[in-house]
């Protein structure tokens, strides 16, 4: 290889550079810090199971606001038998009132920015 | 020993007819029940309109009460300035709202009224028929409805419309003024607000009518001008009262077919 002093060493810093976000954080802890979620709910169990709802919550809610807006339908029928009213503001964040330290929590984490609060009014955190 | 012609057409014909029978009941057994329902306390109409009494409203001078409900309970900005007026329910001048109404020489309280105007809720809408995204459609219930998710603010609606019933957002609700006051003055954190770029208009409060309860402009409203109901109901308020007493409705030549009708 022609060069190959320059393009060795070359690689190796770009290799670095390029990681560096990565090394960072595993040096920091960041990547081993979870995010952790504080709820302060009036009912124990939310409309679906906690696992349905770690992985599918912005799916359930894609479907709510279909349901809702374009079909008028307003009730939820849960798995485990009971209703619910389908909405964001009067029922999720009715329970998780805190969206700084729930739902941000995660959000920033994985570095995703839904809109819902562009619009949808979240309730007035006390802390 | 192959299969013969008239052995291979019986199971051919036999296959068919078991593949058949296993599609229909593996449908059958896929439909589940719904996981979603209408609110049983919702009201049902399957034509919903308006009548606007102007003998009773215009009784009351500078009454403003139904605005301020409509405007209060839906988040509506007031950006203090005409040009970024955003309105769901207004006062327009008789001869703006009835500009097809040519006689020179009627009733002089009639002449000066101002017509409380909103979204007509036409039969033939043609703020529907332009909307690129459907985020604007006419419900089985005769609602023109608005789904703020889809709106990606072209403002073909807002040129299609015929009435000025809707209203574009070019400053952002959520902000505040020069004097640091909020655009929405008083928040109802159960409704949302809009954002830039987003077309707004009345939807005849079609979330208080799922919860079974009246719009929130009839209900506002103490002198009972407002009446709304079902048209295609013969006994409801809306039908007497247009079989009873002379209406007029806006740009009917245009062949919209408002829903709102005006007593006059």
């Amino acid at each position: 290889m022609y060069d190959a002093g320059k393009i060795i060493p070359g690689l190796v810093i770009f290799l670095c550079l390029f990681t560096f976000p990565f090394w960072y954080n595993v040096a920091n802890g960041k990547a081993s810090q979870r995010p952790e979620l504080v709820i302060d709910a009036a009912e124990k169990q939310c409309v679906e199971s906690k696992e349905f709802m770690r992985i599918m919550h912005m799916d359930l809610l894609n479907q709510w606001r279909d349901e809702v807006v374009r079909n008028d339908n307003r009730v939820y029928l849960s798995t485990d038998g009971s209703k619910h009213t389908m909405s964001l503001s009067n029922t999720c964040m009715k329970c998780h009132a805190n969206r700084t330290q729930f739902c941000d929590q995660c959000h920033d984490y994985m570095g995703v920015t839904p809109y819902c609060w562009d619009c949808h009014i979240q309730p007035r955190e006390s802390k | 020993m192959g299969v013969d012609r008239r052995g291979f057409f019986k199971i051919a014909g036999l296959s068919t007819l078991a593949g058949m029978a296993g599609k229909t009941s593996m449908d059958a057994l896929a439909q589940g029940e719904s996981r979603f329902a209408p609110n049983p306390e919702a009201l049902h109409g399957k034509r919903w309109a308006m009548v606007v009494d102007m003998e009773k409203c215009k009784s009351k001078e500078g009454c403003k009460d139904c605005i301020l409900a409509c405007h209060q309970v839906h988040n509506v900005p007031d950006f203090g300035n005409p040009k970024d007026e955003v309105k769901w329910i207004w006062k327009e001048q008789y001869h703006h709202a009835f500009p097809s109404q040519e006689n020179e020489y009627i009733k002089d309280d009639l002449k000066h009224a101002n017509v409380l105007v909103f979204c007509n809720h036409c039969d033939n809408p043609p703020c529907v028929r332009v909307c690129p995204t459907q985020a604007t459609w006419d419900r089985k219930d005769g609602i023109v409805m608005m789904d703020w998710h889809r709106c990606i603010g072209c403002r073909y609606c807002i040129a299609a419309c015929p009435y000025g019933s809707r209203s574009f957002n070019w400053r952002d609700p959520r902000g505040v003024d020069e004097e640091e006051e909020s655009f929405i003055k008083e928040t109802n954190p159960e409704f949302p607000t809009r954002t830039r770029g987003v077309v707004e208009k009345c939807t005849f409060c079609d979330e208080r009518l799922a919860q079974g309860l009246l719009p929130a402009c009839v209900e506002a409203c103490t002198e009972g001008c407002l009446k709304f109901g079902d048209l295609e109901d013969p006994e409801s308020e809306v039908r007497k009262l247009l079989a009873e007493r002379f209406s007029i409705r806006r740009k009917p030549e245009l062949g919209t077919q408002p829903e709102v009708y005006y007593l006059v």
